[in-house]
C-alpha cells in the first residue's frame, strides 16, 4: 500500500487475548491516548488495561426511562381525566393502579430506544467508511487475531517509534495504514 | 460476552476440537453455502401456509368475524387461545437472552441468537390475532391514543389496553436486542462474504464495527442494560397478558394466581418450541459441537421444573376454587374436568404435568429422540391448556339458560395452521441469511477467550480433560 499522504495510523497483530492485553496496557502506560485495541470477543479486564473510564451510557438510559416514566402518567392523567373524562364502570377519572402497566411498559420502551440510539452514539456509529478498512489483515479482527490501532492524530505519534515500540511489546506483524 | 470463562475440563460449552477460526467458519459457512434442497422444500411448503393464512384472513375481514366458530357465550375462542400461545413461546427467547445472562449462563450463547429470532416471529404471529379478532381491522388504530376526530382517547382502565403497549414494546425491544447481538457478527460476515453485494449489504448492516475495545466497552454495557430491561419486560407481557382473563369476573378467569402460572407456562411452552427447532437445527446443520446434549440437559430441566410448577398451578386453582367457596367458582373447575371440555382438559394434563416428568431421569433427559418428542407433546399441551382456560368458562358461566358450545370452523383451523407459515418463512429466512449463532458471544465463553488461560503453562493444563 502507498503512503504518498500523511497515514491515518498504524496497525499491530498479537497472538492471543493475553499478549494483546499486555500490549494495551503498555500502549496506556507510554501515554498514547487515541488508540484502541480490535478482537472478535471482548476481553475482560481489557478496560483497565487501556485506561478507559467506565462507559456513560447508562446516564443515557436514565434519562430516557424517565421521560417514558413522565409521559406515560402525562398521557394518561391528560387523556383520563383532562381531554375527555369518561365514567367507566364507577372508576375514578385518576385511576393510578390502572396506569402502572402501561407507565411501566412506556418507561422500558423508551429506555430500549435510549439504550439502542446511545450505543450507536457513543460509538460513532454507523459509519460509511474507516481508513482502518484500508488494510488487509484487520478483517480478521472479527474472526480469530488481535490487533492495536494507534492513530497518527496522537499527540506522541512518531511512524517510526511508534512501530519499533509495538515490536518491543509483541506485535508479531506491524503495518502502516494509509489514511485513503 | 466474557462470562464463565473459566470452564475447564469437561465442562466445556463447545465440544470437539474448536479454536477461534473453525468457530467463525462453522458459522458463517452457512449463510455462503449453495442453499440445499430441503430448504427450498421447507420454504415453498411455509409460503403454501402463510398464502392460506392471508386469505383466511381476508376472508375474516370481507366477511366479519361470524365466519369463525364464536357464538353468544364464547366470544372468544382460537384466536386469543392462539395469541397467548404464540406469546408464551415467544418468551422463552427472552429468558434465554436476558434472563439467562444476568445469570451468568455461558451455555445460553449457542441457543440465544436462535430463541430470540424465535421469539420475534413467534410475537409476530401472536399478534396478528387480536388484531384481526376486532373485527373492524380497518379501525385498528383507535387502539393507539391518537388524536382522532372524536376526540376519544382509550380507556386506559382496560387490561385489553395494557396488552397493547405491553406485547407492542415486548416486540420493539426483542428487536432491538436481538439486533445488537447480530452488529458484531453481521461484521464477521462482512469480512468473510466473497460476493460485493452480499459484503455491502451485510456491511451496511454491520454499520461500521471494528471490534475495537471502544465499541466493546459500550456494546457490553448496552447488552447488560438491554437484558436488564427485557427481564422485567419479559415477567410483565405474560403478568399482562393474564390480566386479559384474571381482570374480569368470569369464574375460572378471576383468580390472582394467573400471573405466575401463565408465566411458568410461557416460558414451559417456550423452551418446547425452542427444542423442537434447535433439535432439527443442530441436525441439518451439523452444529452439534456447539449446541450439544448438555444444552438439551439444560434446557430439559427448565421444562421439568417449569412444567411441575404449572401442574402445581393446576393443583391450586381447584384448591382455592374449594376453599374460597364461591359456588361459580367451584363449579367452573368441576366443570372443567369433567364437563363437556373435559377431553381438552385431560389432553392438557397429560402432555403438561405427566409427560414432563420423564425428565427426573438424567437417560431422558440427554435423549434426544425423546426430548423431540416430549417437545411437541408439550406444546400440544400448552395450547389447550390456553384453549381450556379461555373456552370452558366463557361457554358454562353463571346462567345455565345462557350456556353454549363451542366449535371451530375451517377459518379457525386453516388461520391457526397458516401462522406456521408466516412463523416458518420468516425462520427459514433467518437460518439461511443470518448468522444463527453467536459467534462473538460463544467465542467469549471459550477458554482460549481468558488472557488468564495464556498465563498458566501455555494453557495446556487447562485444555486437556
Amino acid at each position: 500500500m502507498s503512503t504518498k499522504d500523511k497515514p491515518y495510523g498504524v496497525l499491530a497483530e498479537f497472538d492471543n487475548p493475553a499478549d494483546l492485553m499486555d500490549a494495551a496496557s503498555a500502549v496506556n502506560k507510554a501515554g498514547y491516548k487515541q488508540f484502541d485495541t480490535h478482537s472478535p470477543f471482548p476481553i475482560h479486564g481489557m478496560d483497565d488495561a487501556m485506561g478507559l473510564k467506565p462507559s456513560k451510557l447508562g446516564w443515557i438510559v436514565l434519562v430516557h426511562g424517565l421521560i417514558g416514566l413522565l409521559g406515560g402518567v402525562a398521557l394518561q392523567v391528560w387523556s383520563m381525566d383532562i381531554a375527555y373524562p369518561v365514567h367507566i364502570s364507577g372508576k375514578p377519572y385518576l385511576n393510578f393502579p390502572a396506569f402502572v402497566p402501561v407507565t411501566f411498559a412506556l418507561v422500558i420502551l423508551l429506555s430500549a430506544f435510549g439504550t439502542f440510539f446511545g450505543l450507536f452514539k457513543m460509538n460513532k456509529l454507523p459509519r460509511l467508511h474507516n481508513p482502518l478498512f484500508n488494510s488487509d489483515r484487520i478483517a480478521k479482527a472479527t474472526d480469530d487475531s488481535f490487533f492495536i490501532s494507534i492513530q497518527a492524530t496522537d499527540p506522541i505519534f512518531a511512524e517510526k517509534k511508534t512501530i519499533e515500540f509495538l515490536k518491543e511489546i509483541g506485535a508479531t506483524h506491524t503495518e502502516i495504514i494509509p489514511e485513503s | 460476552m466474557s462470562q464463565n470463562t473459566a470452564i475447564e475440563s469437561d465442562t466445556r460449552l463447545v465440544k470437539g476440537d474448536h479454536d477461534f477460526a473453525s468457530i467463525t467458519k462453522l458459522i458463517t459457512d452457512i449463510p455462503q453455502e449453495r442453499t440445499p434442497l430441503w430448504w427450498y422444500i421447507a420454504f415453498g411448503i411455509s409460503n403454501v401456509l402463510l398464502a392460506v393464512m392471508l386469505a383466511m384472513v381476508v376472508w375474516l375481514v370481507y366477511q366479519g368475524i361470524g365466519v369463525w366458530g364464536l357464538n353468544n357465550p364464547v366470544g372468544w375462542g382460537w384466536d386469543i387461545t392462539n395469541f397467548v400461545w404464540w406469546v408464551g413461546i415467544g418468551h422463552a427467547g427472552t429468558l434465554i437472552s436476558a434472563i439467562l445472562f444476568l445469570f451468568r449462563q455461558g451455555w445460553r450463547t449457542a441457543i440465544n441468537r436462535f430463541a430470540e429470532a424465535m421469539t420475534i416471529f413467534a410475537v409476530m404471529c401472536a399478534g396478528l390475532f387480536p388484531a384481526i379478532h376486532v373485527g373492524r381491522l380497518w379501525t385498528i388504530y383507535w387502539i393507539f391514543p391518537l388524536p382522532n376526530s372524536m376526540q376519544l382517547w382509550p380507556n386506559f382502565n382496560s387490561p385489553l389496553l395494557w396488552d397493547v403497549f405491553a406485547v407492542f414494546t415486548y416486540l420493539v425491544v426483542s428487536t432491538l436486542f436481538w439486533y445488537v447481538g447480530l452488529v458484531p457478527d453481521l461484521a464477521t460476515m462482512r469480512d468473510k462474504v466473497k460476493g460485493k453485494i452480499s459484503r455491502l449489504v451485510y456491511g451496511t448492516f454491520a454499520l461500521g464495527w471494528t471490534g475495537g475495545n471502544r465499541q466493546w466497552q459500550h456494546y457490553e454495557k448496552a447488552y447488560m442494560i438491554l437484558a436488564g430491561l427485557a427481564t422485567p419486560l419479559v415477567l410483565s407481557v405474560h403478568t399482562i397478558v393474564s390480566f386479559d382473563f384474571a381482570v374480569s369476573i368470569i369464574p375460572g378467569w378471576h383468580t390472582t394466581i394467573f400471573p405466575p402460572y401463565f408465566v411458568a407456562g410461557a416460558v414451559f411452552s417456550g423452551f418446547a418450541m425452542v427444542l423442537s427447532l434447535m433439535i432439527i437445527t443442530r441436525k441439518l446443520y451439523k452444529l452439534e459441537d456447539i449446541m450439544t446434549v448438555d444444552h438439551i440437559e439444560k434446557m430439559n430441566i427448565i421444562i421439568l421444573v417449569t412444567g411441575n410448577m404449572v401442574g402445581f398451578a393446576y393443583a391450586m386453582e381447584f384448591f382455592i376454587a374449594w376453599y374460597g367457596g364461591v359456588e361459580y367458582e367451584k363449579f367452573a373447575f368441576i366443570n372443567r374436568a369433567f364437563g363437556p371440555y373435559a377431553w381438552a382438559y385431560w389432553i392438557m394434563v397429560t402432555c403438561n404435568v405427566v409427560a414432563p416428568q420423564f425428565f427426573w431421569v438424567k437417560k431422558f433427559r440427554r435423549n434426544i429422540a425423546l426430548t423431540f418428542a416430549l417437545s411437541i407433546v408439550i406444546n400440544i399441551g400448552m395450547w389447550f391448556e390456553r384453549f381450556v382456560i379461555t373456552v370452558t368458562s366463557l361457554a358454562q358461566d353463571f346462567l345455565p339458560s345462557s350456556w353454549g358450545y363451542f366449535s371451530p370452523t375451517y377459518v379457525d383451523v386453516l388461520t391457526y395452521v397458516g401462522t406456521f407459515g408466516l412463523f416458518f418463512t420468516f425462520f427459514l429466512l433467518f437460518l439461511r441469511f443470518l448468522p444463527m449463532v453467536a459467534i462473538s458471544e460463544v467465542k467469549g465463553v471459550m477458554p482460549q477467550a481468558d488472557p488468564a488461560y495464556y498465563r498458566s503453562q501455555n494453557g495446556n493444563s487447562k485444555s486437556t480433560r
